[in-house]
């Protein structure tokens, strides 16, 4: 290995590159820009400013945050509606001034101040939701109008009254209380705005009336197809909004005892820029309260440090506008690029030597020489067919396989011409293999392992088995289970073939060449799924070996076969018994001389092994080149390769014509025939075996003549 | 032209009086102006008194100036809500450097270099960033404010230094009428000859009428959202200065005021669609005729400033809701998203 080879494989085998990509299949991963702003915001700010984290500097700054927080809330759920509220500052300053003119001009008690305020800020609520909700106007404009009517209102009022409130003598202890006191360390407006934080999350995640908000958010059309009230939902939004800018105007009139011309000046820009800061995306469906939390605490950070920092007039507005330019432009164009983003940096290829291989072509005197067999045989179900991917018959002649609409069909003897369906599960149905009571288990690519019982009923085994705890993508669910075998005992072997790829991209699994395949056992006692072997590149077909004592399975993108011990003294462990094949391995069966049955799915080329040791080469070209002008495994020829207990190779059969059998991914002995699927062909091919024992069937090979 | 409706090509090709059967937004408004006017040169004292009209033409030249680039942006299914902090900002900066000595040559070339800038800013995000333009210009907005604010002037309001050519500029008459009405006039008629005449004018229709469409057949609308913002830009900065001209000084809380609520009321009310693709200059002039009139007699009957605000809020309410009911959203071309 040359120096710089051995470069290559450190830099791209050791350097966990896919953890990048795997990290942003993450939904959180959206919440990590916006806490990262929030902590360097804090620590800025409190290095800066001395005596910033001091209790009574936190105190004032947190009754403020508070009441701010609490219109976040309601501009992060209008926002999570698709829709926005620039009104909150108007409903904010009149509810305020409601409660202060309840208050402190008519002298009620503070609970009918309270109640004033609240229903100011839901019927100011309701007209917006009105007019955006059912007439369906631009949220935009139309709550900027709303706002300005609701701003000149208050400024007359103000202007009208402020000389009573200031004369008034009313007092009383809950509002000095409400406003000045704390309660556990922390004050009043906090604790309101803890739980309406709290209930709200719950409400949004958890109940029908929050699902239906995110559901008309993420796409108002779909939402309406489904049947949701989506006029009424947006209606309610703006209400809910108007609600929690009431209270926060209930609270900052308790403050301060009064309202005046600067109540909820430029709050709406601010708590809009909390939203979008915080990662709560325009449009709607996307955000959370935490979120608008983070925004709030990260906003209200910035402008009171700003100003205690001696910024003039105007920083604030200057700051804003960044501030929300900026977060504007990163949520746009992350929503935009995300998943552009992701499909370039996800294929993470690693470097493999493979090692030096004798050669298959016709004539060449090695084991593996591959002849034109395979072309003549008969067909079945040709042009009816799609993609058998592996072919089994019962103890009644009749042949099954799986296809790529979800279904497995049967074939009955004598003549397979005649077809049913036999079963629809769905998924790709992969592996098939008969337990002993005939049910019928099969591997289906992205959905897991199943079984259908000859009355037909179809139960899923597994789907998943338990999580490791460095992964990052999940890798208890089975994303590309392959292939299974039934060992005597009754558990059931299986391979999953990849972690980081679901089954129809399988081909850039073999581009990236990570071993991620593992093989797990089904137990039937309990339904337990356990993994026994990770690390392979890309685990396929499974056979249990005549003797019941072990089992092979294929390695594909290593094209090595590897046997496992069930029992005996090396009972739990794995040993290579065929390495450095010229074709990739796929399904393994037994055969009735007492030797075994493997198909080729393709054959490999000095330049697809060559670019297996360019990593660098294989990252750019899937970046770079379209897919379909990418490198692959040639998988346009195959065949059929026997080979006996230990490994060593007995004959190998093939269709160099392509006409028939390109591409084999599996084949099933029968009564001296040989049935032959492939995964993209259009048919099972019947292949008279010379010499083969005519009465020999799999089920009986497996559990015994029929009793 | 032929890619137009039958309706709305009728409507546009009938210069001078509107066709009141058809009763589009526009006649009805241009009625109710004509209702306003009559009833006010009879009712109020002094209205209908020529240096009243005058003075009317030339409260709105200035808000009519600005809603002519507000409406060339909306026009192309767009808004600008940074064009009032361009305006005084722009001016404000101008009057600083050359108060604080700076040559006018190049303070002049200072203050246009930053308002194309911000204009590409505002064009650059809308139309290659994808970000609404609502939200950018919002955000513009309160940038230019704050920066200018606080970094480059020192007071709220900013004189003009003593004979210099902007306070010409305000002293400026012929036949008695202020410098303001002609360039209005003008500016109007360049507009006017620039949307119906010019094929990028055509075009702005095509791109806010269906952005999609207008891209597949292979008009440049990105760069022609830019070239809208950077025109609206120097239309504010145009206004800025006729303002100080009138005034003799510029005060930048007017950015804080409602004047761009003014503006959009100008146009929205004039019958220019929010959704994009219809209404011209002469909605733009209809508008201005309406809001001219209205505040002018709200001052004669001494509604305080206060109330005036209100009542424009709830016209302004009135307009969007019928705008929204002539030209309800199409949830064909409309996009998820679009607030």
């Amino acid at each position: 290995m040359s120096f710089r080879e051995r470069l290559q494989s450190w830099r791209y085998n050791l350097v966990p590159d896919h953890l990048v990509g795997e990290i942003l299949t993450k939904r959180w991963t959206d919440n990590a820009i916006p806490f990262l702003a929030l902590v360097v915001t804090l620590a800025t700010f409190g290095s800066i400013i001395p005596g910033f984290f001091k209790l009574t500097s936190l105190q004032e700054s947190t009754r403020q945050l508070g009441e701010f927080s609490m219109v976040v809330t309601g501009m992060t759920v209008v926002m999570l509606g698709g829709g926005i509220d620039l009104s909150v500052g108007s409903i904010f300053a009149l509810s305020c001034f409601s409660a202060v003119y309840v208050f402190f001009i008519l002298e009620q008690s503070i609970w009918l101040a309270l109640a004033t305020s609240l229903a100011t800020g839901l019927v100011f609520g309701a007209i917006n939701g009105y007019l955006v909700g059912y007439l369906r106007l631009r949220a935009f404009l139309t709550t900027l109008v709303t706002f300005i009517f609701g701003r000149a209102l208050f400024d007359i009022l103000v202007t009208t009254y402020a000389a009573d409130v200031q004369l008034s003598t009313a007092t009383s202890d809950v509002l000095d209380f409400i406003g000045d006191s704390t309660f556990w360390g922390l004050s009043v407006s906090v604790w309101l705005a803890i739980i309406l934080a709290i209930v709200t999350h719950i409400a949004l995640t958890r109940s029908r009336p929050g699902w239906h908000v995110l559901a008309v958010g993420g796409s108002r059309r779909s939402a309406h197809n489904a049947g949701i009230r989506v006029r009424r939902t947006v209606f309610m939004t703006y209400v809910f909004s108007g609600f929690c800018a009431s209270i926060g105007g209930f609270l900052i009139a308790c403050r301060l005892s009064g309202a005046g011309p600067g109540t909820g000046l430029n709050l709406e820009i601010m708590a809009l820029t909390a939203a979008v800061v915080g990662g709560v995306s325009l449009g709607g469906g996307r955000g959370s309260v935490i979120k608008g939390l983070m925004g709030a605490i990260i906003v209200l950070t910035m402008t009171n440090g700003l100003i205690r920092l001696g910024y003039g007039t105007g920083t604030n507005q200057m700051v804003l506008g960044i501030m929300l330019a900026v977060a504007v432009t990163i949520d746009i164009r992350w929503l935009k690029n995300r998943h552009k983003v992701l499909n370039e940096v996800y294929v993470a290829p690693v470097y493999l030597k493979m090692g030096a291989t004798q050669s298959a072509a016709p004539g060449s005197g090695t084991p593996y020489e591959l002849d034109n067999r395979l072309s003549k045989a008969d067909h079945i179900g040709l042009g009816e067919l799609e993609g058998p991917e592996d072919v089994i018959l019962d103890r009644d002649d009749n042949l099954y396989c799986g296809t790529r609409h979800g279904e497995i069909v049967r074939f009955f003897a004598p003549d397979y011409v005649r077809s049913e369906v036999f079963a629809h599960i769905g998924g790709f149905p992969l592996g098939l293999a008969f337990d002993k009571s005939g049910n019928l288990i099969s591997c289906v690519g992205a959905m897991g392992l199943y079984s259908v019982s000859p009355t037909r009923e179809v139960k899923r085994l597994s789907a998943e088995t338990s999580r490791s705890w460095t992964s990052i993508v999940d890798d208890a669910r089975l994303r590309d289970p392959n292939d299974c075998d039934v060992a005597p005992d009754g558990r059931i072997y299986f391979t999953d073939s990849t972690k980081r790829y679901d089954a129809h991209d399988w081909a850039l699994d073999s581009i990236e060449n990570r071993a991620t395949g593992r093989l797990l056992v089904y137990d039937p006692k309990d339904g337990s799924t356990k993994a026994l072997l990770d690390g392979y590149r890309y685990t396929n077909g499974v056979c249990m070996a005549h003797d019941g004592k072990s089992l092979f399975f294929a390695e594909s993108w290593a094209c090595r076969v590897h046997r496992y011990w069930l029992e005996g003294p090396k009972a739990g462990t794995a040993e290579c018994v065929i390495r450095d094949m010229p074709g990739y391995p796929d399904n393994i069966n037994r055969a009735s001389d007492g030797n075994y049955w493997m198909a080729w799915l393709g054959m490999r080329t000095p330049s697809f092994d060559l670019s297996l040791r360019h990593p660098d080469m294989r990252k750019r070209m899937t970046r770079r080149l379209p897919q379909d002008e990418w490198l692959f495994p040639n998988i346009n020829t195959g065949g059929v390769v026997k080979f006996n207990q230990t490994g060593g190779i007995v004959e190998a059969m093939g269709d160099l014509t392509g006409g028939a059998h390109p591409m084999v991914t599996s084949m099933r002995e029968h009564k001296g025939y040989l049935f032959v699927g492939g995964i993209l062909n259009n048919r099972i091919g019947r292949y008279k075996i010379s010499g083969a024992d005519p009465n020999w069937t799999s089920p009986a090979s497996y559990w015994g003549a029929k009793s | 032209m032929a890619a137009l409706p039958l309706g709305r090509k009728r409507d546009m090709n009938a210069i001078g009086w509107p066709n009141f059967r058809s009763l589009n937004q526009e006649g009805i408004v241009f009625a109710i102006a004509v209702v306003l006017f009559v009833a006010a040169a009879i009712g109020l004292p002094g209205f209908i008194d020529p240096n009243n009209l005058l003075a009317i033409v030339r409260s709105v030249s200035v808000l009519g100036i600005l809603a002519l680039g507000m409406a060339v942006v909306i026009i192309g299914r767009g808004i600008d809500l940074s064009a009032v902090a361009i305006m005084a900002m722009s001016v404000a900066w101008y009057l600083q450097l050359l108060n604080s000595g700076t040559p006018d040559g190049l303070a002049f070339a200072y203050v246009l270099a930053g308002v194309l800038a911000i204009g590409l800013l505002n064009g650059f995000l809308v139309a290659y960033a994808d970000v609404p333009a609502i939200f950018v210009t919002l955000a513009t907005g309160s940038f230019v404010f704050g920066y200018v604010r606080s970094q480059l002037i020192t007071q709220d309001a900013v004189p003009v230094p003593q004979g210099h050519w902007v306070e010409l500029l305000g002293g400026l008459r012929f036949l008695d009428i202020p410098i303001e009405v002609f360039v209005f006039a003008g500016l109007a008629f360049l507009f006017f000859l620039f949307l119906r005449y010019t094929k990028w004018g055509r075009y702005i229709y095509f791109a806010g009428d269906n952005p999609v469409a207008a891209r597949n057949i292979g008009i440049p609308v990105r760069p022609m959202l830019v070239l809208r913002y950077v025109l609206s830009a120097f239309v504010a900065l145009i206004a800025g200065l006729l303002t100080a001209a009138s005034l003799h000084s510029i005060n930048t809380r007017v950015v804080n005021s409602t004047l761009l609520y003014d503006i959009v009321l100008v146009a929205v009310i004039g019958g220019i669609g929010l959704s994009g693709g219809r209404g011209g200059v002469r909605n733009v002039l209809v508008g201005a005729a309406l809001i001219g009139i209205l505040l002018n007699a709200m001052t004669i009957i001494d509604i305080p400033l206060l109330y005036q605000n209100l009542i424009k809020a709830a016209i302004l309410l009135g307009a969007i809701i019928v705008d929204g009911v002539i030209n309800p959203r199409d949830e064909q071309t409309a996009q998820q998203g679009d607030i």
